[in-house]
Order: structure tokens, then sequence, then C-alpha cells
């Protein structure tokens, strides 16, 4: 096999591939390959940081929780707290109730007697008067008299 | 297949040799060029299929694997060539590429082309047909037709290693000017290894046998392997049937050879630019 033309034909054809490669083939591949490797870092960078607002936002929703688990025991101390109190209130006006009612009965209930003992005064005067009366009318007489008088110590 | 009637030179020159047009120096081997420049455009055509439809997303299976070869080669060029430089990397992609193709080609066993190829031609232009081969059984005829000399495998064809070799070295003497000025490549070429005036016809002589061993050594490593890669081939091709054992081992061999060949045809070319780019 003889050096011919081939050769010449051969590194021609090189040169032209060469420049076809050149303009046609390397560079959009390579942008494409670029590109992609740029996105590529970009989602894993984003990745990166999802993961680490994801880590904060557990912290601070634990902090909130925890906040939230104070607050609500506060609350509840809280509330025993009223309810202690307004029992002792409640007790107390109630107390203050009863003491007032007890307190208005024993008035009416010695309003009550005294009027009663007035009453009784006056039918005693009556009876006394009655008695009286009487008396006079029978003029004196002890047997009779110490039986009315006995009457009127009854009615007493 | 060695046929009684087909001597046993015959038939290994018949497969070492490619059909030529034309006399003298400007003949062109047929097979080796024709399937040159046929795996060359396949290359072409195919990677700028891809990186015209080449998607930045989720790339397709064809992508994928043209984006690994381009990766490769562009971590290749990275690691060796350390001056900024927009055409090496292209250079080295076709390079390796259209060599690996062209090497590829040596898997096809030695006598499926040059059969169907003289078929074609016997179907096609029984004309061309030699005289003497008229009364030749129809297989004969086949292999006597000049179609059926036909080469597949441009790599063994000293021209076509040769070929890319000169281009290398056009493009050697291109970067070293390009990058040191004429001047600064002329300086170069005189004032080493020894850096003084009275040594310069040496140092020149020296230089340019360095220059040019560059070239020539990477044209005839390729050619000197894959001939010898292909005549082996032949050779099992003679014994029979025990060449099936025997072709299916040195098939898997080559498939490393023909893969190694292209690279190290590309890694040298990268080196020997970047050389030629580095200023001392």
């Amino acid at each position: 096999m003889d050096i011919n033309a081939t050769l010449i034909g051969q590194s021609i054809a090189m040169a032209v591939f060469v420049w076809f490669t050149l303009k046609f083939v390397w560079p959009p591949i390579n942008a494409a390959i670029e590109e992609r490797q740029k996105t590529i870092a970009d989602g894993l960078a984003h990745t990166d940081r999802a993961e680490k607002d994801l880590q904060i936002a557990q912290e601070k929703a634990k902090d909130i929780l925890r906040e939230a688990k104070d607050q609500g025991a506060a609350i509840i101390k809280q509330a025993q707290k009223r309810e202690v109190k307004l029992i002792e209130e409640a007790t107390n006006k109630a107390n203050e109730e009863r003491d007032n009612i007890l307190a208005q009965a024993k008035a009416e209930v010695q309003a009550e007697k005294s009027r009663l003992r007035e009453d009784l005064r006056k039918q005693v005067a009556a009876l006394a008067v009655a008695g009286a009366e009487r008396i006079l009318q029978r003029e004196i007489d002890d047997a009779a008299h110490s039986d009315i008088l006995e009457k009127l110590v009854q009615e007493l | 297949m060695a046929d009684s009637n087909i001597s046993v030179q015959g038939y290994i020159n018949h497969h070492l040799n490619d059909l030529t047009i034309g006399e003298g120096f400007w003949a062109i081997n047929l097979g080796g060029l024709g399937w040159s420049l046929i795996l060359g455009t396949l290359f072409i055509v195919s990677f700028a299929w891809v990186g015209r439809k080449a998607t930045t997303g989720v790339p397709g299976k064809f992508q994928c694997l043209v984006e690994m070869i381009i990766e490769f080669v562009g971590n290749s060029v990275k690691e060796t060539f350390y001056v900024k430089d927009k055409l090496i990397a292209p250079i080295a992609l076709t390079i390796f590429v259209w060599i690996f193709l062209m090497n590829l080609m040596k898997l096809v066993p030695v006598d499926w082309f040059p059969t169907v190829a003289g078929m074609v031609g016997l179907a096609f232009n029984g004309n061309a047909l030699p005289e003497y081969a008229a009364n030749y059984s129809f297989l004969e005829r086949v292999m006597a037709h000049p179609w059926s000399y036909v080469s597949i495998a441009p790599t063994t064809d000293v021209n076509i290693t040769m070929g890319m070799a000169l281009g290398v070295f056009i493009l050697i003497l291109g970067y070293s000017i390009y990058y040191k000025g004429l001047g600064g490549f002329a300086k170069e070429l005189s004032f080493t290894p020894f850096n003084h005036w009275s040594l310069v016809p040496f140092n020149l002589v020296l230089e340019l046998v360095t220059l040019i061993s560059k070239p020539v050594s990477l044209g005839l490593r390729l050619f000197g392997n894959l001939y010898a890669g292909e005549v082996i081939f032949i050779l099992i091709a003679l014994v029979g049937l025990a060449q099936l054992p025997l072709h299916f081992a040195w098939a898997v061999f080559h498939i490393l050879v023909i893969v190694l060949q292209a690279f190290i045809f590309m890694m040298l070319t990268i080196v020997y630019l970047s050389m030629a780019a580095e200023k001392h």
C-alpha cells in the first residue's frame, strides 16, 4: 500500500470535521451539560437551604408549642385561683345572706312577739276590766270572787 | 475462507489491498477514504443532531452517551491542556470518536464486507469483472470483482493514519506560531536544548527531528497496531473451523485495542498541542 492522495484527502476531511465539531457539536452539547450542572447545583443548594429552613421552622414550632403549653398552664392556674376565689366569694355572700335572712326573721319574730304581747296586754286589760265589771255587778262575794279571780289568773 | 483455488498469499493480498482510483500519487484509496468519510459524517451528524435537540432537563439515552463521551474528552483536555483554548476540545473529540469508529470497523469479520461489496459489484457493475474470472464459481467471481477489494477498516490504511497525523502536525505548527509568535517558535527551535548561538544548527537539527517525529510516531503507532491486528484477523480466517473461537478471542481483545488506540491518539494530540501552546 503506497502513500498517495488519500493522505491529503484525509487531512482535509479532518479539518472539515474539526471545524464542524467546533461550530455545531461541541458548543450546544457542552452548553446543555453546563446548564444542567448549574440546575443540579442550584437544586442541591435549594435542598440544603430548605432543609435548614425546615430545621429552623421545627425549632420555632417547638418554641411556640412550649410557650403555648406554658401559657395554657398559667391560664389553668389562674382559672383555678379564680375558681377558689369565686367559691369563697359565693360562700361569703351566702353566709351574709343567711345572716341577713336570719336577722330579718329574728326581727320579724320579735315584732310578732311584741305585737302579740301588746294584744295580750290589751286582752288582759280588757279581761281585767271585764272581770272588774262582773265583780262590781255581783257585788263582792268571796266565793264568787275567788273563781272569777282564778279564771282571771288562768287567762293571764 | 481459503478456497483451494485462491492461494493463501492471494487471500492475504486481497484483504490488505484497497480499491484505488487514479494513478501514482494522485490515486485515492476508495475503501479507506470512503469509509473514513462515511464514519466521520456519521459522527458529526449524529452528534450535531444531539446538539440541536440537546435538552438541559432529563436527557435521552443517546444524549447521555454523547454527553458521557464529551465529558470524558473534556476532562482529558482539562487535565492536560492548561491554556484556555476553545479549539482543542473539539479537536480531541473529533479525533477520539472518529478514530474509534474507524477502528470499530475492524470488528466486522474480514470476509463479510468484501463478499457483500463483491456481490453488489457483480450485480451492478458486472463488466468490471476481470477476463480470467469468467469461468470461476460464483463465490470466486464475487471475490475477483474489483469492488470486493474495497477495504472497510480505514485505520489499517497508512494514508488515513498519516493523514490525521499530518493534520495534527499542521495544528502543532499553528498552535506554536499562534501562542509563541513566529519569532518565538523559531527561537525555541534554535535555542533549545543548548542555549548558545554557536550551537544553533545543532539545536535546529535536534528540534526539527523532535518536531517531525511527533506526527510520524502518532500516525505509525495507530497504523501499526491496527494493521497488525488486521493481519492476525486475516491469518485467523485462514485456519478453517478453528477460526471461530480464535476469532472471538482476538475480537474481544480488539475491543480493548480499538478504544485504547483512539484514546492514545487523542491524548498524544492534546499533549503535543499543549506543548506547542506552552510558553517557556
